[in-house]
């Protein structure tokens, strides 16, 4: 298989295979969903029949129908949460890179005020003080991950800057607009992606993580972590009910990898074309 | 390969490569061949040159005749025999044992090749030591001498260096101690002093002749540089594009070369005819740099009182070795470094020292061509963005009329029109300059910086770019000031030339009279330096140099 003349290996047949599953499962949640994920349909934890193929959860609602809602949520949250932190990392990254001087060092050093708390603490005394609404968690999380994409954006735009076409430009009597939009960032466009997917897959671990511990997605709005959360002490009973959203996060934080490093292989590949 | 040196026709083969053929094969089946059917033989004593343009396949077969290729390309064809192994033969690990021992490489950036954190001496010894060939102290002893030898000084005491502590020349001839410790039988030379200045050159070739001579070691020689390997091989081989053109002794491959591209080759090199006429210059400058002085923040004058004038249509050349603060003018002229002292005018009116000072159309007026086009185009953007920007910018036309002006400009770089939707990473090196210039010219400038515009180039290939350039000028009047480090381009194209030393001007005026006695001691010095394509050229310099040579040095010193 060949996508735009570049071989697809197998690892990335299946990575893309899982995204693009999950991503319809997701977009189309309420149309394939057999129940609604919030309404009790019979005994909390009744096993799975031909209706319910994996049973009924511990308020009695359909495992399915929840792990469908779930896929919207989460992965819902994890996309919009990186393209803002993304919006907010690469602007301030490019513009510390091409300015320099004093606002490259104002940037930098506010990122590493913020870096040098444990995230996982920061985010629980904001949402802590701030509530759990889900605005409040999209904004923390994003500027919390957006000084991780500020780091690599300003790498990768300071060894961009220093090309002489920059410098061209720069001679040409060029703005930083234009020179941030169209010669840093074009160039900047690879590691930038494969970053997005990486940064993708640890959001949605932090997601589920903050639901695990109760401070996330809120009831009776399911997501994986939550539902990991409440179906955790089943497993003491035999049954593989926490499973299946785990399975869930597993498999599509492993699809996203595999896409993910075809991405860099074709980068480092095509670096090596100019030669 | 019917005459042979009467030196070494006696001498046993160390290295026989017949019919070997290189080709890139990866998943889908073979690809490009790099290397057709080159056969040689190497005696002992002898240096083979291989010459040819970047893509010839001189590299790729000096790393063969160790058994090694690139990732990706394979020897497919053929055998490498050395002394009586075939080394296609035998196992990986067996063609490494040879490798260091036997056979020694020295590449083309020494300072690329030694390991920052050790010193010289650790790195020079840690071969030999580790391949059994010689006990640490029997080591350390033959490095030293080999130091004294390559005319290296402090030879006891230099191996306690780090490799930043010593000069780009000196690391080189490192390099080449390191190489021969072990005592190999084979020394394969990849461009050592492509990187280096003319001057430092000299020093380097006559240091690695000595050296081949004394031990009498056998070496494959590979450059681009017909002079260089005119000094040093016995044998010449030419390649192109893989094939061998033309073998034979350097003495005919200089005086009568058989085949047409090899003529070509040594012509361009020998023409030497000026395309500069001298008699174009008007009267008023179009920049004047007056009393000029800039440096690095925290750092020495990097220039110190230079001045310097530009008339309309004039082609001024500075020249100097890397360091004498020549593109460092040119950084001062554009703006990007500010000056600290004196004046840059520019048709009369002073231009402001930093660039975000000076208006769009001072700006418009001084346009800038770079050594490495590579780097110098953005390679995400088509012909027609790179070209069509300054046309958009500087005079606000419409999409259609940048079009038309784009494909003007490229047919006037004798560039298809059908390029104009290509990338610029699309292109060869040639090709991009070219474009390079388009971009330049598209501002409709008054004059043109050109910033070793055809260093990174093969030679005839920078040789065109030379032509178009002073077609150009013909055409348009535009002006140029040439930073380079080539004197032979300077002696064709400038008519005007400044020569700097150290941050100052040491010379200046008609290239004619700068170039022609009473020289300034320094101007002598580069010029002798150049290369000629005489065998007997680097014993007359040494010879020359050995003779006033208390005033050569004093004058590397200075000021």
């Amino acid at each position: 298989m060949r996508i735009r003349g570049y071989k697809v290996s197998v690892t990335a047949q299946i990575g893309i295979a899982i995204v693009v599953i999950n991503l319809l499962v997701a977009l189309l949640a309420p149309l394939i969903a057999p129940f609604d994920q919030a309404t009790p349909l019979g005994d909390a934890w009744a096993d799975a029949d031909s209706q319910h193929w994996l049973g009924l959860d511990n308020l009695g609602r359909d495992i399915v129908s929840r792990l469908i809602y779930g896929a919207r949520m989460s992965i819902g949250l994890a996309l919009i949460i990186t393209a803002l932190s993304f919006f907010i990392g690469v602007i301030t990254g490019f513009a510390a890179a091409v300015a320099g001087g004093w606002v490259d060092q104002a940037l930098s050093r506010l990122v590493d005020l913020i870096l040098s708390m444990p995230t996982l603490i920061f985010a629980f005394v904001i949402l802590s003080v701030l509530g759990t609404a889900l605005p409040v968690l999209i904004i923390t999380i994003a500027i919390l991950d957006s000084t991780k994409v500020f780091r690599l954006a300003r790498s990768v735009a300071v060894n961009i800057v220093s090309l002489e076409f920059v410098e061209a430009a720069r001679l040409r009597g060029e703005g930083w607009w234009w020179i941030v939009t169209r010669e840093v960032l074009p160039n900047a466009i690879p590691p930038l992606t494969a970053e997005f997917g990486l940064r993708f897959c640890f959001t949605f671990l932090f997601i589920a993580a903050l639901s695990f511990l109760g401070l996330g997605v809120q009831p009776p709005d399911a997501d994986w972590g939550s539902m990991v959360r409440d179906y955790r002490d089943m497993i003491n009973f035999g049954s593989a009910a926490p499973l299946y959203p785990a399975a869930a996060i597993a498999i599509l934080t492993i699809g996203v990898n595999f896409v993910v490093d075809w991405m860099l292989s074709i980068h480092s590949r095509g670096q090596g074309e100019g030669a | 390969m019917s005459k042979q040196t009467s030196l070494t026709e006696d001498n046993p083969i160390v290295l026989e490569i017949r019919g070997m053929r290189i080709a890139v094969r990866t998943d889908a089946g073979d690809g490009p061949v790099l290397v057709d059917d080159v056969s040689l033989e190497l005696r002992r004593g002898e240096v083979i040159g291989l010459i040819g343009e970047s893509g010839a396949g001189k590299s790729t077969i000096g790393l063969a005749s160790m058994g090694y290729t690139r990732r990706g390309c394979h020897i497919v064809g053929g055998n490498i025999i050395f002394g009586d192994t075939d080394i296609r033969a035998i196992s990986p690990d067996a063609r490494r044992e040879l490798r260091g021992p036997k056979i020694a490489y020295i590449a083309q950036s020494a300072a690329a090749s030694f390991n920052p954190a050790h010193t010289l001496m650790e790195q020079v010894c840690e071969a030999a030591v580790r391949h059994s060939v010689l006990s640490p102290a029997e080591a350390r002893a033959e490095a030293i001498s080999l130091f004294r030898q390559l005319d290296l000084p402090s030879p006891e005491s230099i191996g306690s260096r780090y490799p930043h502590q010593v000069s780009g020349g000196q690391l080189q001839r490192v390099m080449a101690a390191m190489a021969m410790v072990a005592k190999p039988d084979i020394l394969i030379f990849d461009e050592p002093t492509t990187a280096l200045d003319v001057t430092t050159q000299v020093e380097c070739l006559a240091a690695f002749r000595k050296l081949i001579r004394e031990h009498g070691t056998a070496a494959l020689y590979i450059t681009h540089d017909l002079a260089v390997v005119a000094q040093i091989a016995d044998r010449i081989m030419v390649l192109r594009r893989g094939k061998m053109v033309e073998f034979g002794e350097s003495r005919q491959i200089l005086l009568e070369p058989k085949e047409e591209y090899t003529r070509r080759l040594v012509s361009e090199r020998i023409a030497g005819s000026p395309f500069a006429d001298g008699a174009v210059a008007a009267d008023i400058p179009i920049l004047a740099i007056d009393h000029v002085s800039a440096d690095y923040p925290g750092k020495p004058k990097v220039i110190d009182n230079v001045s310097l004038e530009v008339g309309k249509g004039d082609t001024v050349a500075v020249v100097g070795e890397s360091g004498s603060g020549k593109s460092t003018l040119a950084r001062v002229v554009t703006g990007l470094l500010p000056r600290t002292a004196g004046d840059v005018r520019f048709n009369g009116s002073s231009l402001s020292p930093r660039l975000k000072d000076r208006a769009k159309d001072q700006l418009r007026r001084v346009q800038m061509i770079y050594q490495m086009p590579d780097v110098a185009l953005n390679p995400q953007h088509t012909l027609l963005e790179t070209i069509g920007r300054p046309v958009a910018f500087y005079f606000n036309r419409s999409g259609r009329e940048v079009r038309t002006r784009v494909a003007e400009l490229l047919s006037q770089m004798d560039l298809p029109e059908s390029f104009i939707t290509r990338k610029t990473s699309e292109l060869s090196g040639g090709q991009k300059q070219r474009v390079s210039i388009a971009r330049a010219l598209a501002a409709e400038p008054d004059l043109i910086i050109c910033d070793e515009v055809t260093s990174a180039l093969d030679q005839l290939v920078g040789e065109e770019i030379l032509r178009l350039l002073k077609k150009l000028q013909d055409d348009l009047g535009v002006a140029y000031l040439f930073i380079t480090h080539d004197l032979g381009t300077v002696k064709r194209i400038a008519n005007k030339v400044a020569v700097m030393l150290k941050g100052k001007m040491v010379a200046s005026g008609d290239t004619a009279t700068v170039f022609s006695p009473p020289y300034h001691p320094y101007t002598e010095l580069l010029l002798s330096s150049v290369p000629e394509m005489r065998p007997e050229w680097l014993d007359e310099v040494l010879a020359a140099r050995a003779a006033g040579a208390a005033r050569t040095s004093a004058l590397l010193r200075a000021p």
